[in-house]
């Protein structure tokens, strides 16, 4: 008995490989307990279930994926700090190698797919059906479904580092590494099927998204009178549709060679590494766009806002956020410009790769016109956007750099390109999301965030960023590659990856800053009573903060681009107020349990696949059926809320 | 009274069974002439992948009448500037991939 059980600690727990697991063990168990017996304490269960677990309300769903992406920032967090404790100094033996490789694969994978997504995903469901005038997205269930596939494919990914050990390829999981004969594992397993399930529900997003804002708008709401960010969204969910099959097509091939045998990225029998990385990139290159243009989106927004003008170029602004949502999807090879394809090849890849910095350059300038002889207002959301102007402009210059493909032979994976991306995908993307969650919270909780400790986090995480990766540029072209676990003294590398870390770790330290921001507020809550702190331009400041389940009791009839900031200057804002005679009964859709126990079902029938459990991955399935076939036989789906209900709340709020 | 969603749902009333029987039949039957076809040898290289890139194709539309009722919508075909834009894509990615995947190589397709 002891025998098995010590088998078990070592092979599945990793009780064998030290503290940094035990430290882990401990504090999931930990914060387990805390979970379970605060709501148990305060008698919270019920309300978890009804409120939040079983409920198909976009703006909730938006809280949860905000939650679930501020977690896994920390997580991710976390991992980053790790490897940069392992870099500050040459010869370390904090992590061994083997740990090294799993925690840069997690770090990466999280942060890209658990972190930046679900945080876009978050500002589409709270803002979007806001923006447009909608009750909720087109398919509301649908909607819950992707959350929670979401969080399990999450939830998988995250319990491979104290359940049978990490994945260790990197985040781009390449083949021959990957295969069975090389990484045996069930690490790999973890990611293949983690980043599948979640994926899938991505997919369910963006087709959601897009019909929302195409089928859902308000009348009068034309396209042309609709807010950037709900442009912003529907360029990424194009791009989302079109490129996440790619990612679903490449995983589930690999998956096959690892669980069945099968060779399609093996070296045997006509079986092609390269290609897997090839349709990867077709995916991988969209994704980096995914994340960015939603954060154009919040920029434009918040430049327009707090320079109290109209944004500079609006039809332009359009044209270039679909411009990139095309030509993003030309320019994947150059990724590979060193897999040796070629001139031709590189050439081609080269030139749409700077293709893409001209309409990104039309968007810079608007944002800069948009400010010029405005009455710029430093809040936080502006803070953020003015950071990340610099930031894209070294980064893009850099970029440029890196898709001149001859000197890319140079750069290619070394710590100039870590430098690069670290800098588009923190100062463009980070930024951009904690505008949007600065800019929209008081939509979403009814209550602003304090202001001086999130200048503290906003000063300390933008130096700590600039010192954390400017010195990287200096290291790769001094010949360090990446992922490499540690360096010998005589290269010199000593003293810039010092000043590297210490970078990151002051990023750390604003983090923290912003998680004691959120909770100060908490308690010493500025509460937002008119619905519109930010003096602001767009639909959603018509409503109160946070807007009531239903959204609008009456739909408005739009009749300008920024509909509320035009109603304000002109004095006609009770025209977007709802009347009593016009309110009507409202068709709403029901909460259910099936997308959580679908996602369970998911999240079982992927344990069995990822350690061979067929039995389990029999019932996972079987589970995922029966919820198809329960929704299938549904006939009740909506239920009607009644007039009179609706006009008691917005009496209650003093609209009518 | 106001629907959510009315429109999406009153239009999904209007088709009998046999339709998505018939798409249902038609796709199965596609998909399995391709596997057998692949799985026997019985015709060259060449042929076969041109021959299962056809049916790749009929499959697409089997899949889009049948299933997704492309021809049927109220308001403006957004659809189609989306599908026109799918397609693009799907074979830019196909033969863009075997460009890439063959430029310089000894691989000959």
């Amino acid at each position: 008995m002891s025998e098995a059980l010590k088998h078990f600690a070592d092979t599945y727990l990793m009780w064998n490989e030290g503290y940094l697991i035990w430290i882990s063990d401990i504090l999931i168990v930990l914060a387990s307990i805390g979970i379970v017996a605060a709501l148990t304490y305060f008698k919270k269960w019920k309300w978890l279930w009804r409120n939040w677990l079983t409920t198909v309300d976009h703006k909730k769903i938006g809280i949860m994926y905000l939650l679930a992406a501020l977690l896994m920032f920390f997580r991710g967090g976390v991992d980053a700090l790790l490897l940069r404790t392992q870099l500050a100094q040459p010869g370390e033996h904090f992590l061994s190698a083997e740990h090294y490789d799993q925690i840069f694969t997690t770090h990466g994978t999280i942060m890209i797919l658990f972190m930046a997504m679900p945080f876009l995903f978050a500002l589409f469901n709270i803002v979007v059906p806001l923006q447009i005038g909608a009750r909720d997205v087109a398919f509301p269930y649908l909607n819950a479904i992707s959350f929670w596939l979401f969080f399990f494919g999450a939830m998988i990914f995250n319990l491979s580092f104290v359940f049978g050990g990490s994945p260790d390829a990197g985040w781009t999981s390449y083949p021959p590494l990957t295969e069975l004969g090389f990484d045996s594992g069930p690490g790999e397993n973890y990611y293949l099927i983690g980043v599948q399930i979640s994926g899938i529900g991505s997919m369910a997003t963006g087709i959601n998204f897009i019909a929302t804002i195409l089928k859902l708008r308000a009348p009068g709401m034309k396209l042309m009178r609709m807010p950037l960010f709900t442009w912003s969204t529907l360029a990424s969910c194009i791009v989302i549709i079109f490129a996440f099959p790619a990612l679903a097509i490449a995983l589930a091939l690999l998956t096959l060679d690892r669980i069945i045998g099968t060779d399609f990225f093996t070296m045997y029998h006509g079986g092609d590494p390269m290609m897997f990385i090839n349709l990867f990139w077709v995916w991988g290159h969209p994704e980096v766009y995914i994340v960015v243009l939603p954060a154009f989106g919040v920029y434009s927004e918040v430049v327009a806002t707090f320079t109290r003008k109209r944004i500079f170029g609006y039809s332009s602004m359009v044209a270039s956020l679909m411009l990139i949502a095309v030509i993003s999807y030309f320019v994947w090879a150059h990724h590979f410009f060193t897999m040796g394809a070629g001139a031709d090849v590189n050439t081609f890849f080269a030139v749409a790769s700077m293709m893409v910095g001209i309409p990104t350059g039309v968007k810079v300038f608007n944002w800069l016109f948009t400010m010029f002889r405005g009455r710029i207002r430093t809040t936080l959301p502006m803070l953020w956007t003015l950071g990340f102007i610099p930031n894209f402009a070294i980064g893009g210059a850099t970029g440029i750099m890196l898709a001149a493909a001859p000197g890319d032979y140079q750069y290619h994976n070394s710590y100039f390109l870590i430098a690069h991306f670290h800098q588009m995908l923190i100062g463009g993307v980070v930024n951009g999301m904690l505008a949007g969650m600065y800019y929209w919270w008081p939509k979403m909780f009814g209550f602003t965030l304090n202001e001086r400790l999130g200048k503290w986090a906003f000063w300390i995480f933008n130096i700590g960023f600039y010192i954390c990766f400017m010195p990287q540029y200096a290291l790769g072209f001094e010949g360090m590659q990446r992922r490499m676990y540690t360096y010998p003294t005589d290269m010199g590398w000593g003293s810039l990856n010092f000043v590297s870390t210490i970078g990151a770790y002051l990023m750390g330290i604003g983090f923290l800053f912003i998680v004691w921001q959120v909770l100060y507020s908490l308690r010493h809550m500025e509460k937002d009573t008119t619905g519109d702190p930010w003096d602001a331009r767009t639909l959603e400041w018509s409503l109160p903060s946070p807007a009531p389940h239903y959204n609008f009791a009456v739909i408005p009839t739009i009749s300008d681009r920024d509909v509320w900031w035009e109603a304000k200057e002109h004095h006609h804002t009770s025209d977007l107020l709802p009347k009593v005679d016009q309110i009507e009964d409202v068709h709403m859709p029901k909460n259910s349990a099936r997308p959580f126990l679908l996602g369970l079902s998911f999240f079982v029938a992927g344990f069995g696949v990822i350690f061979n459990w067929y039995v389990l991955a029999f019932v996972g399935l079987a589970g995922i059926a029966a919820c198809l076939i329960a929704r299938a036989l549904e006939d009740e789906e909506e239920y009607v809320l009644p007039a009179e209900e609706i006009v008691a709340t917005e009496q209650s709020l003093g609209r009518v | 009274m106001s629907g959510m969603n009315g429109t999406v749902q009153s239009r999904s009333e209007r088709h009998s069974p046999k339709l998505y029987i018939i798409g249902y039949a038609a796709s199965l039957v596609l998909t399995a002439i391709s596997f057998v076809l692949a799985l026997t040898h019985s015709m060259h290289v060449g042929p076969l992948v041109v021959l299962l890139t056809v049916l790749a194709g009929l499959q697409i539309i089997v899949q889009l009448f049948f299933f997704m009722h492309v021809t049927e919508s109220e308001g403006p075909p957004y659809h189609v500037v989306l599908l026109t834009l799918g397609l693009i894509f799907t074979f830019a990615v196909a033969l863009m991939s075997v460009w890439i995947m063959a430029f310089g190589t000894n691989v000959s397709y």
